[in-house]
Order: structure tokens, then sequence, then C-alpha cells
């Protein structure tokens, strides 16, 4: 938990070096190769790119305090206000995939984890490693094809109902949901081995209560800190599920970004999903700490 | 040291284990099918990936183009057989890059310990760590350009991190050990004692880690290039096609479908070696399997 403010210097730092990546002028590249020599100058100067490198940062890192990020040479609008029209979008369908991702490990893995070496384990085992193996630019459009085309049941794309929310959830929880399952089955099946289990069964607790209240309890600790860690590969999959789903989030206006060329706004999508991640590991170091007493002390 | 023993027992281990576990077995026949079509690519494709043929454009599989054709009319076929090479070629350069770097970095960090250890362990990793992986290539190719040394650059800054870690463990616990120490005392030079020495004995859960980062590094390949961020066109990528084939998905499904399970294979037979490898060398595992 201490590391959180160091961490978020090293991210705010590794975002703004970005654009000196860019081989050649990057004030060019955005306005293209035919732009007037002054209109490139005046650009640059605007940006702030033709000061030293040390000034920039320090611009950079107030610009990000006081929430100016610059502006969209595409969509010729405040980067902030951007993100801040389309983040709640990327939140909604991140917690959606996740609600997604946990009712359906949770059972699968306690099932695994109770039927150890049986044949609906091996099964679940199977699944799991190829929901883990199914990439979802693959899942969302043969979800499309069955359940939009085919079926008709729902939406091809678009963000106006909840009906829309379903494919774009199910393609980018899917393949956390199969990490957790393997997460879920390895952690309960140390639980299940504890002694306190034992003495639960021999004081002829039911067998539910021993497994649901007493080693789930203590098995989602680690599951836990994984999906902490996994929280940022489901922010990066929202750029490819926003894509196939036209969902109008950050990933979707990341991609927009790096295909016209719109370095401040690709920088501000990155640093908002970078952000993002370092807020959630620290949301789950309380989390677990919390519920795990050890780790507090 | 004892490197050769152990590579041998791996290797019995290994056939062993394929028999009472089909999917390993499953795995490595594909990720032969896969390299054979990655190095043979010009003597299996049935037709040229790039000929276009506009009469024949979004024909269904046939008898003529088994799975099909594009938007192009191309033939799917050897698209996806030529496929294959970009896979194993970026997906093997990246596991190499971040296995060499890893190896490397937490080698250092693990066996001198102390002031560099905390360098590498808390400012090091902890910066790599702090953005997801794919991001991170994202990031670095949207300002750098796509390409394929760019691709596996990029790929590779988020991929050494896990690596590392893992090294520095081991490193960690092996420098401590007697014959380490017996190396130390006979005057071997740090380089000597961690390459001939700590190396080969730490190795074996480090070729796992590689197996399932090989799975990993094929699925972000595809990603990046389903994103438009991977190996320009005309070259056949399973990930351009299938963002391609996205535009027919009403009219000509199979454009999706087979580069699709392409990459699925590709990738579940990485995760089967992998998870297989993995069950070897845990003797639980063993132990239960009756190894």
């Amino acid at each position: 938990m201490l590391y959180t403010l160091p961490v978020i210097w090293l991210v705010v730092s590794l975002v703004f070096l970005l654009i000196h990546l860019v081989p050649g002028d990057p004030i060019q590249q955005m306005l293209g190769e035919g732009a007037p020599p002054a209109d490139i100058a005046a650009t640059r100067h605007a940006y702030g790119l033709d000061a030293p490198l040390g000034e920039q940062y320090m611009r950079y890192w107030r610009g990000v305090l006081r929430g100016d990020l610059g502006r969209s040479i595409r969509y010729a609008q405040p980067v902030t206000q951007l993100l801040v029209q389309r983040y709640p979008y990327t939140l909604r369908l991140t917690l959606a995939s996740l609600f997604v991702a946990i009712i359906l490990s949770i059972p699968a893995g306690v099932r695994s984890a109770r039927r150890r070496n049986r044949w609906d384990d091996r099964l679940l085992s199977v699944v799991s490693l190829f929901g883990l193996s199914f990439p979802n630019f693959a899942l969302g459009p043969i979800l499309i094809l069955l359940f939009a085309i085919k079926l008709g049941w729902l939406p091809v794309s678009g963000s106006g109902s909840f009906a829309n929310l379903v494919l774009p959830a199910i393609t980018m929880g899917s393949a956390l949901a199969a990490i957790l399952t393997r997460m879920v089955r390895t952690s309960m099946l140390e639980e299940l081995s504890q002694d306190y289990i034992r003495t639960a069964r021999a004081k002829g607790l039911p067998e539910r209560t021993v497994v649901y209240r007493h080693a789930l309890h203590n098995a989602m600790i680690p599951v836990l800190t994984v999906l902490g860690l996994q929280f940022g590969a489901l922010l990066a999959g929202a750029i490819v599920t926003e894509t196939i789903f036209a969902w109008p989030g950050i990933g979707r206006l990341t991609i927009q970004a790096i295909s016209s060329r719109d370095y401040y706004l690709v920088q501000g999508c990155i640093l908002a999903i970078g952000l993002t991640y370092v807020a959630v590991n620290f949301l789950t170091d309380v989390l677990c700490s919390v519920a795990n007493p050890r780790i507090r002390q | 040291m004892t490197a050769l023993p152990a590579a041998i027992s791996l290797r019995r281990g290994i056939t062993v284990n394929a028999r009472h576990n089909p999917l390993a077995a499953t795995g490595a026949v594909l990720v032969a099918i896969f390299v054979i079509f990655a190095l043979f690519a010009p003597w299996i494709a049935p037709q040229d990936p790039a000929a276009i043929n506009l009469a024949a454009r979004l024909d269904p599989p046939s008898h003529v183009h088994s799975f099909g054709t594009d938007e192009l009319g191309r033939d799917i076929l050897s698209r996806v057989i030529y496929g294959a090479r970009i896979s194993m070629l970026v997906g093997s350069c990246v596991v190499l890059t971040s296995l060499t770097l890893g190896l490397v970095i937490g080698s250092i960090a693990g066996y001198y310990g102390g002031r560099i250890d905390r360098f590498i362990n808390v400012v090091l990793m902890n910066a790599f760590l702090s953005f997801p992986g794919i991001l991170l290539a994202i990031a670095f190719v949207a300002f750098r350009g796509p390409g394929i040394s760019n691709l596996v650059l990029a790929l590779s800054l988020g991929g050494w991190v896990g690596y590392a870690r893992l090294v520095r463990g081991q490193v960690l616990a092996a420098r401590e050990r007697e014959f380490v120490e017996a190396a130390r005392a006979l005057g071997a030079s740090d380089l000597r004692i961690i390459g001939r020495h700590i190396l080969p004995n730490i190795i074996q859960p480090v070729i796992v880690q590689a197996a399932i980062g090989m799975a990993g590094a094929i699925l972000a390949e595809a990603t990046m290039s389903f994103l438009g961020l991977g190996v320009p066109p005309p070259t056949a990528s399973w990930g351009t096609m299938l963002n391609d084939g996205r535009a027919h998905l009403f009219d000509a499904p199979h454009l999706v479908l087979f580069p699709a399970l392409a990459v699925m294979l590709a990738v579940l037979s990485f995760n089967f070696i992998g998870d297989a490898l993995r069950d070897y060398l845990d003797p639980r595992s063993r132990i239960e399997a009756g190894l």
C-alpha cells in the first residue's frame, strides 16, 4: 500500500515520456505531411514541445494535477472532457464483466475443488483452459453471430440499454472467469485440507456451511489479490471489446485516437486506464487487509 | 553441474506424463503442427496467400478453397498456414527476449541482493508492473509505429518482469546452497557460478513459465494485429484476418471462424503443455498421478 504514491509518479512519468517515443516530429505527424511550417511551429508552441524536457515534465505534472491533459486534435475538445464523457461507459462495462466472471467462477471453482479429480472437475478444468485460450476478439464476433444475428435475442452493438451490455460483458468476462475458476479451485483445495475444516466437520456442521461459510471465506483472500492484478488485463481487454461492440468507452476512444495520431488523447486514455489500475490494486490491498487480520498486523 | 541428467529426467518425465495426460500429448502434437506450418508454409499452403482473385471473393468453404476465400478472394487456408509464421515468430522472439532479460536481471537481483536487489525489485519491476502488459504494448506501438521489431519489443517490455521475479526468487534460495558455496570456495567467478551452477538448477520452473508465456505472447500478438497495431498488411496474420473478417460476419462467417480456431488451438496447445509441465514438476501432482 505504501508503494501507491511512487507507482502513481511512475505511471505519470512513463505516460509523459510516451510522446517522446514518436520517431520524428510528433506535431508534424499529428497535423499530417502537408501541414505548413508556421502551423507546425504554432502547434508545437501551444503544446509546449519547444520547451526543454524538464520544463515540459513539470508542465505535464501541473496539468495532471489541474485535470488539464491538453486538447484533442481530432475532436477539438479538451482531453479531460472526452475522458469524463467516456469513462462511465468503460466503468459500467468493466463492472458488468467482473460480475459475469465472479458468478461463473465461484460456483465452478468450488465444485471443482469439492469434486477433485472426478469427471466434473476434469470437465471444468478443460472448459476453463478453453476459456483462457479463446481470445475475446474471436469470442465477441462469434457471440454476435449466434445471439444477435442467428437467434436475434440481443443487439449487435450500441450502448442504449441493458441488453446492449450483455454480449460485451460476457466477451470481456469469460477469460477472467476461466482464470478465477482455476484460482478458486486451488485456493479452496488448500483451505479444505486445513485443520479448522476438519474441526468444523467434526462439530457436525452441515457441509454447505463448512464449504461456503468457513473455507470459501478464507479462500477468497488470494482470489481477491488475483482479481486485483487481473483487473488491469480486464481494462486492457476493454480496448478490444469496445472496438468490437462499438461501445463508446475509453478503450474505443484509445483506438480511434491511435488511428488518427491524436497523441495527446492517446496519452490521456493510457493515463486514465493506468491510474484506474493503480487505484484498483490499492483497493484490493485494503480489502485483503480487512479480510485477513494477519495482513493488517 | 547436473544439467544433463536433469534434462534426461525431464525428457523421460514428459514422455511418461504424456501417456498419463492426453491433453499434454494433444498440446505437443498441435505445437508440432503449427511449427511445421510456420517452417514449411510455402510448401504446405495450397495457394499464394496474397494472390487476389476478385471473381472468387467471399466464397464459402469448398473443394477448391477448403476454408473459403476472403473479401479479396484470397485463400483462407493458405493465409491461416502463413499466419502461423507470424504467430510462432513473434511468440518465440517475445519469449526469448523476455526470458533473456528476466534471467539476467533476476539473476543479478537474486545473486547480489542488497541495494541492487532493492532497486531492481522495488523500483524497476514495480515501474513495469504498474501498467498491464498489453496496455504497455499498445502504448509503445501507438507512439513508435507498427512492425515486427516494434511489436516484439513492445510485448517484451511487459513480459520480462514475470521471468525476473521467478528467477530472482529461485536464485535467492539457490545461492545459499552448499554446491554454490563449494564453487565459490574453489574460486569460481560470479558469472561462472550463476551460469554453470545456479541456472541449470533453477531452470525447470522457468521452462514452465516460458511455455505458458508462449501462449500469452501468441494471444497478445493476435490482439495487437486485431487492433491494427501488429504486422502491417498484406502479411497474413490471424489477428488481422479476424479484424478484416468482422465486416463480413453476416454474409461470410467463415472469415472469422478459421483464424479464431487457429489462435485458440495455438494458445490452447501451449497452455496444455505448460499445465502438464507444471503438474509434472509439482511433487504432489506426480504422486497423485502415480509418476
